[in-house]
């Protein structure tokens, strides 16, 4: 095996990156693939917790990398999903105890063992985001259709192009229907037309999510997560299969509200 | 923004946000702030009208995008009396 290396990244914060990585990572496994998502956000784990992987780390990264112990020893395996790993980040630790040739040097590890790397970026430009990029092979940049986003992820595409290893490709990440509908959105159009980078997948706003988040159990092993399902069809899109767009159309147009709001009671979701 | 401002006929919000979010992304890719741009402009009318007569109202400095390219388009009129150089 050689695994292909992909980063997540967004320049903002907080628009989904780990929410991403947990997921996508989950997805290939479940197609049968071995994969090993990495927290390159050094200080501020959070992949293991959306994971539900946090009781089980001994060590972490920056363990590995000061050679406190085995590369094996610092990853946890995950018990739902055979194929599935995780390589923490450091929690009292910042991101400088991590150089990007110390990060090229762990996946060259890992490498041979996986069919997948998935690294979790940290916000921002600088060295975390520099340590995240340095090993991977494949850049899939997320972003949320929103002013501040959509101009730090073009930010971002021009860095990655800069190191060679542009375009990358785009996730729009929280779309909401029903405000796309009454033109309070930009469209996934628009901001395909904007960024000018080739699109891998579109994810709605999805309550699911945080319900995963809180269980610790990724959306994509929810069958019936809408933003599950979107993350499902972005893993089989890098396995290389065409899988159409999900359509988002409003659960609850402007009608339904005004039903909902006249009569009491929804139309959907009811009981 | 939304319902209520389509019906006083303002354009939407999404609109707003893609125009805004087209033009500041085009300082940012080329780096060249829109103060930088007008001192461009000002060096150019100097040293074109050296050389020939130009309508210096008229003259247009801007970028324009193709995909992840970015041009810098200037459209410089001349004025009539423009030949004066070859027929010296
Ligand atoms: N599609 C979505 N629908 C609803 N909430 C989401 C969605 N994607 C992410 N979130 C929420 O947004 C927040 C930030 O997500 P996270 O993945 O931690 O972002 P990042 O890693 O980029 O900082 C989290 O609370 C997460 O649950
Ligand atoms: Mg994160």
């Amino acid at each position: 095996m050689a695994a292909r290396i992909l980063v997540v990244t967004s320049g903002k914060g907080g628009v989904g990156k780990t929410t991403a990585v947990a997921n996508l990572s989950a997805a290939l496994a479940q197609l049968g693939k071995q994969v090993v998502a990495v927290d390159a956000d050094i200080g501020l784990r959070n992949l293991d917790v959306v994971m539900g992987l946090e009781n089980r780390i001994v060590y972490d990264l920056v363990d590995v990398v000061e050679g406190r112990c085995k590369l094996r020893q610092a990853l946890i395996r995950d018990k739902r999903l055979s194929g599935l790993f995780l390589l923490p980040a450091a929690q009292t630790r910042d991101k400088t105890a991590v150089s990007p040739t110390d990060m090229v040097r762990l996946t060259d590890q890992l490498r041979s063992h996986f069919d997948f790397i998935l690294i979790d970026s940290p916000a921002g430009i600088e060295r975390g985001f520099r340590n995240a990029l340095a090993p991977a092979d494949e850049v899939l940049i997320i972003t949320n259709p929103e002013v501040a986003a959509v101009r730090d992820a073009d930010r971002i595409i021009g860095l990655i192009e800069a190191e060679g290893k542009g375009p990358g490709r785009l996730i729009i990440n929280r779309i909401k229907p029903e405000m796309v509908q009454r033109g309070d959105m930009l469209t996934t159009a628009d901001v395909v037309e904007i960024l000018a980078i080739p699109l891998i997948g579109i994810v709605p706003e999805d309550e699911t999510i945080l319900v995963s988040t809180n269980r610790g159990v990724p959306a994509v092993l929810n069958g019936r997560s809408p933003a599950g399902q979107a993350f499902r069809n972005i893993a089989r899109r890098l396995l290389g299969e065409e899988v159409p767009f999900l359509s988002l159309t409003p659960s609850g147009g402007f009608l339904q509200r005004l039903k909902r709001l006249a009569f009491g009671g929804g139309t959907e979701g009811g009981v | 923004m939304g319902f209520f401002d389509r019906f006083r006929g303002g354009p939407s919000s999404r609109d707003v946000a893609k125009q805004r979010l087209q033009l500041v992304l085009v300082h940012d890719r080329a780096n060249i702030s829109p103060g930088v741009l007008e001192q461009i402009k000002d060096e150019i009318i100097a040293v074109i009208s050296r050389h020939v007569e130009i309508d210096r109202e008229g003259v247009e400095v801007h970028f324009t995008q193709d995909g992840r390219e970015s041009r810098l388009v200037a459209d410089i009129p001349l004025l009539g009396g423009s030949r004066k150089h070859q027929a010296r």
